[in-house]
């Protein structure tokens, strides 16, 4: 049965419906890889008596012929979605042990379509992190090893490092992820697998617990792209519970996997190749070029240039909010609680010991940057780079059709390396952020391996609401780069 | 009349804004479903967005964005069709969030005009600075367990209007008129119930002094949360003695919010302007901007009931009453309504002297409100029908009116009952003047040497033989026409 657990979702949700094996059958293989894979720390909670129970049903929906369009596809939630009984943690002891009443519309809707959760994925606290090393419940380990030193442990990317290392090491078939930074898509890069982080206010954030609001965005990731049109189309819509959603009909993004991109014109921002850019990065972003301009695509020279200002602005502009957000996790009404001898001593208390460093340090730099005397130095700035680097890709957008730029500097590093200088970490997002500040869709997709043996990847960027654009080109990228490698063991 | 405080070096005068937080009628929360009513049990009405959840999200009520354009065309204010939501950020036991949602740099409502209805007839106009939207916060119960406190999130996520005044007020009285003003307005709307008891009304006063004269604007301290308008004046006349005091000493006043204690009639100092909180205000990332169509703006102004400075205007104008009278009635538009009714085909100043004597009194004396009149408006049209048509004397009328409020009964059907028709017969009355002319010659005699005031006491004489039913004008001309001939 091992062998179930390397389909793709497109290949499973096939044969289920032909009745080579069952949602039971596909969903015990896949919780034998979890805890098999266990060591990789992907998981926060594993949900396997749920997940049979719930396969149990999707195979009598089958049989009745009422299965959804992900019915018996067994996937991981990144534990920042609340999940109705289950535990909710964002990766952080101060939710350890909440039970949310409520289920999050994304993760609702991925249900309704019958897609069975094995459980709550891991992740950087509050998805603050660019490594999955902030989270309380430990760092998750990537399944790829570098050549030169197969012993040495790997980062998974973050803040979905969970979801991608359990995507990767073939644990779930597919994953939820949130991005609000590049929390998507450098995972996705460093863990070999293809991930979309849609349109700002294509998927619900209602019941997502919430990091930077302007920002956050949940998203699909799984390993081919095709998967991740299947699952985003499961995930997105309107919902009127979040007022940033945003009406519009969700388009059936398998479709537009037409294989034809001849006469599209594709952006290449000189801005993402500064000097010091690893080689190895840079190859794979010519090789990308190459394998668009032989399907009859045109490359065109394109320029970003307020690029160079998004990391200092997405550093004033999230924090700011998540210094707010994060400002009901008092002690006062779930998760942990130390007690005070005052309820400003309760309120430290609990917030110092609940917080790890990376949350806490962002907290201080939001409440700073909105503080009076410095919002307008800092977050009024923030506010106008914004519009201006978002204004950068609207004028891009007038000459091309998709934008294409590496995802991340470098692959993945060791675990332990950088941890210490917060800013050099920062620096993993430098290719992600500016489509996040600009509130676009982007996908990662795995476009070959570096020296040492480790996936590199490309990210497409392309026009609000144009998801089907991004998944056309990733289709193509993906058939030219032909990505067969998998992580050791599996 | 100015009001002037008279210190030690010289005479002062009052510079008050008042900031009004009232509470917007509304089946449910400003970014919540949940319940508004008064009075349930606590956390009875709490949905996981009131109370802070992980992952909850608020999205605007239009009801109370309605409420809001509502009455700020009540104000005659500017509506401002993009408004936007910001969080203003503190933490307290009873702020689920850390954060309540107000509107800050973007009001929904900006600058209009509230006119004051002064005691001499006279009017004043205050400005308005903005109206904007805001939640309200949840309630924490001290004294309920020895060393917890008890929170009730009811109220969390209830719709607030604070309404800011310019410092244009320059008395307690006017701060009294104004607010009696403003819940008038707001009762009007049907936006809110005005009721400051239950705390859907809530005032802060921001009060400095200045030598008369002077245009400057001294520093001023904030009296929080007053809970009537008593208390509003008491505290705006203490704290106004205060700085006075202090400056007449050579001191400085601080810029402080302070507490008013309704017991000891004094303010407090609650914080100091360093210990203020820094609220890092900033926009809203959950909610996009708020953005209204004129078209939604018309729509509400179409819908606008007549308010009470147009009505007062038309009430002298229609009616001819004065502007006191005028004034009174249209102060609650039920009791407008009321006279209204009363007057309609019958002459309006007989209507408001019934409307603003007798009947109002019997609203005093029985303890009941408007709402549940001792006697209907339709009754007290009836009764002075009868008056009109002879059928009661004036004075008949008043105890007909009594025995209205007492028996709530239809004034006809006491008449019937008592037999208190006016008597109009000439032949009846001729024989009480009569008899009163014939035991009475010495006074007689008077009247004719020329003390005609005597014809009164025989008016009188004539009335109490007749049981008060005898019609007085028949009375009086056939007395002059006996006696003087």
């Amino acid at each position: 049965m091992t062998n179930l657990t390397n389909l793709t979702m497109a290949e499973a949700r096939d044969k289920l419906a032909k009745g080579e094996f069952t949602a039971v059958e596909l969903t015990a293989a896949h919780i034998k890889a979890v805890e098999a894979k266990r060591g990789l720390n992907a998981f926060i909670t594993e949900t396997p008596d749920l997940a049979l129970a719930e396969a149990k049903e999707s195979d009598l929906r089958r049989q009745a012929g009422k299965a959804g369009s992900m019915d018996g596809l067994p996937i991981g939630i990144k534990d920042l979605f609340c999940t109705k009984g289950v535990q909710t943690t964002a990766a952080s002891h101060i939710l350890e042990g909440f039970k949310p009443q409520y289920e999050s519309t994304v993760s609702g809707k991925l249900k309704s379509a019958g897609a069975i959760s094995l459980g709550k994925l891991n992740l950087d606290e509050f998805a603050m992190g660019s490594s999955n090393q902030t989270s309380y419940f430990g760092a998750v380990e990537n399944p790829w090893k570098k050549k030169s030193d197969p012993k040495a442990k790997l980062v998974p990317g973050g803040s979905s490092g969970g979801s991608a290392a359990a995507v990767a090491a073939r644990m779930v078939m597919a994953a939820t992820g949130t991005d609000t930074g590049g929390s998507i898509r450098q995972p996705a890069a460093f863990c070999g697998i293809t991930g979309i982080k849609p349109t700002y206010g294509r998927c619900s954030r209602w019941g997502v617990v919430a990091f930077a609001s302007s920002l956050d965005q949940a998203g699909p990731m799984a390993r081919t792209v095709r998967d991740c049109a299947i699952m985003l189309g499961s995930m997105a819509g309107f919902d009127p519970k979040d007022s940033t959603s945003v009406d519009m009909a969700v388009p059936d993004f398998e479709k537009s996997l037409t294989g034809d991109i001849r006469g599209l014109k594709v952006g290449i921002p000189k801005e993402y190749r500064p000097d010091g850019l690893s080689d190895e990065v840079a190859k794979v972003w010519d090789r990308g070029i190459e394998w668009l301009k032989a399907a009859g695509a045109t490359p065109v020279e394109i320029s970003l240039p307020h690029t160079k200002y998004a990391l200092a602005t997405y550093y004033i502009i999230a924090p700011a909010e998540c210094s707010s957000n994060l400002a009901r996790y008092d002690g006062l009404r779930f998760g942990l609680r130390v007690p005070g001898k005052t309820l400003d001593d309760m309120y430290r208390k609990t917030r110092a010991e609940g917080f790890g460093a990376e949350v806490r340090r962002r907290i201080l730099i939001g409440t700073y940057v909105l503080s009076a005397g410095y919002y307008d130095a800092y977050y009024a700035k923030a506010q106008k780079v914004r519009r201006l680097i978002a204004e950068d890709f609207r004028k891009a957008f007038e000459s091309v059709d998709v934008i294409l730029t590496p995802t991340a500097p470098s692959a993945a590093f060791g675990q332990g390396e950088g941890t210490d200088d917060p800013v050099t970490m920062w620096l993993n997002d430098v290719f992600t952020i500016p489509t996040s500040m600009a509130g676009l869709p982007g996908l990662s997709l795995p476009a070959g391996l570096s020296s040492d043996g480790l996936p590199l990847g490309l990210q497409l960027i392309g026009r609000p609401f144009d998801e089907e654009t991004v998944f056309k080109v990733a289709g193509v990228m993906e058939a030219a780069a032909d990505f067969t490698a998998k992580p050791e063991g599996v | 009349m100015a009001y002037i405080l008279q210190g030690e070096t010289g005479d002062w005068e009052i510079v008050i804004g008042l900031e009004v937080h009232a509470q917007v009628i509304s089946n449910s929360k400003l970014f919540s479903g949940a319940a508004t009513a008064f009075g349930a049990e606590p956390n009875t009405q709490v949905s996981f967005v009131d109370a802070g959840f992980p992952g909850m999200l608020p999205v605007i009520n239009e009801i109370c964005v309605e409420q809001a354009v509502r009455t700020g065309l009540g104000l005659k204010a500017k509506i401002n069709l993009t408004s936007v939501f910001a969080r203003k950020n503190y933490f307290y036991a009873d702020l689920p969030q850390g954060y309540q949602i107000s509107q800050f740099d973007l009001p929904i409502v900006g600058e209009g005009e509230l006119i004051l209805d002064l005691a001499d007839g006279s009017t004043r106009t205050v400005g308005i600075e903005r109206l904007h939207l805001e939640q309200d916060a949840g309630k924490s119960i001290h004294d309920m367990h020895p060393s917890k406190s008890f929170i009730d999130l009811n109220r969390s996520g209830v719709a607030l209007m604070e309404i800011v005044s310019k410092p244009d007020l320059r008395s307690p009285e006017e701060a009294g008129l104004y607010l009696t003003k403003l819940r008038s307005i707001l009762r009007y709307l049907g936006t809110c119930d005005g009721n400051m008891q239950e705390g859907s009304m809530r005032c802060d006063a921001n009060v400095s002094v200045r030598p008369v004269g002077s245009t400057e604007l001294r520093t001023r301290c904030e009296i929080k949360n007053v809970n009537s308008i008593r208390y509003v004046q008491q505290a705006i006349e203490f704290e106004a003695r205060r700085h006075i005091d202090v400056y007449e000493s050579g001191g400085t006043i601080a810029q402080e919010t302070r507490l008013f204690d309704s017991v000891k009639t004094e303010t407090r100092s609650m914080r100091s302007k360093e210990q203020a909180h820094d609220y890092r205000y900033f926009p809203d990332p959950d909610l996009l901007p708020l953005v209204i169509a004129q078209d939604f703006v018309d729509g509400i102004k179409s819908g606008l009931p007549e308010l009470p400075d147009a009505k007062k205007t038309r009430f002298m104008a229609e009616y001819g009453l004065n502007a006191y009278d005028a004034g009174v009635l249209v102060a609650e538009r039920i009791s407008a309504d009321f006279f209204e009714t009363v007057a309609k085909g019958r002459d309006a100043k007989i209507a408001c002297n019934w409307v603003m004597g007798d009947f109002f009194a019997s609203l005093n004396a029985t303890g009941k409100t408007m709402e549940d009149p001792p006697v209907t408006a339709a009754d007290l049209g009836a009764l002075i029908d009868l008056i009109k048509d002879g059928t009661l004397s004036g004075r008949l009328a008043k105890d007909v009116f009594a025995l209205m409020v007492e028996t709530g009964k239809a004034p006809a059907v006491i008449v019937e009952e008592k037999g208190m028709k006016q008597v109009t017969d000439t032949g009846a009355i001729e024989a009480a003047v009569d008899a009163a002319i014939a035991a009475n010659p010495d006074k007689v005699a008077q009247v004719k040497e020329g003390k005609t005031a005597l014809l009164g006491w025989f008016t009188g004489q004539v009335m109490k033989a007749t049981q008060g039913k005898a019609n007085p004008a028949m009375v009086n001309e056939m007395l002059s026409k006996k006696i003087v001939g």
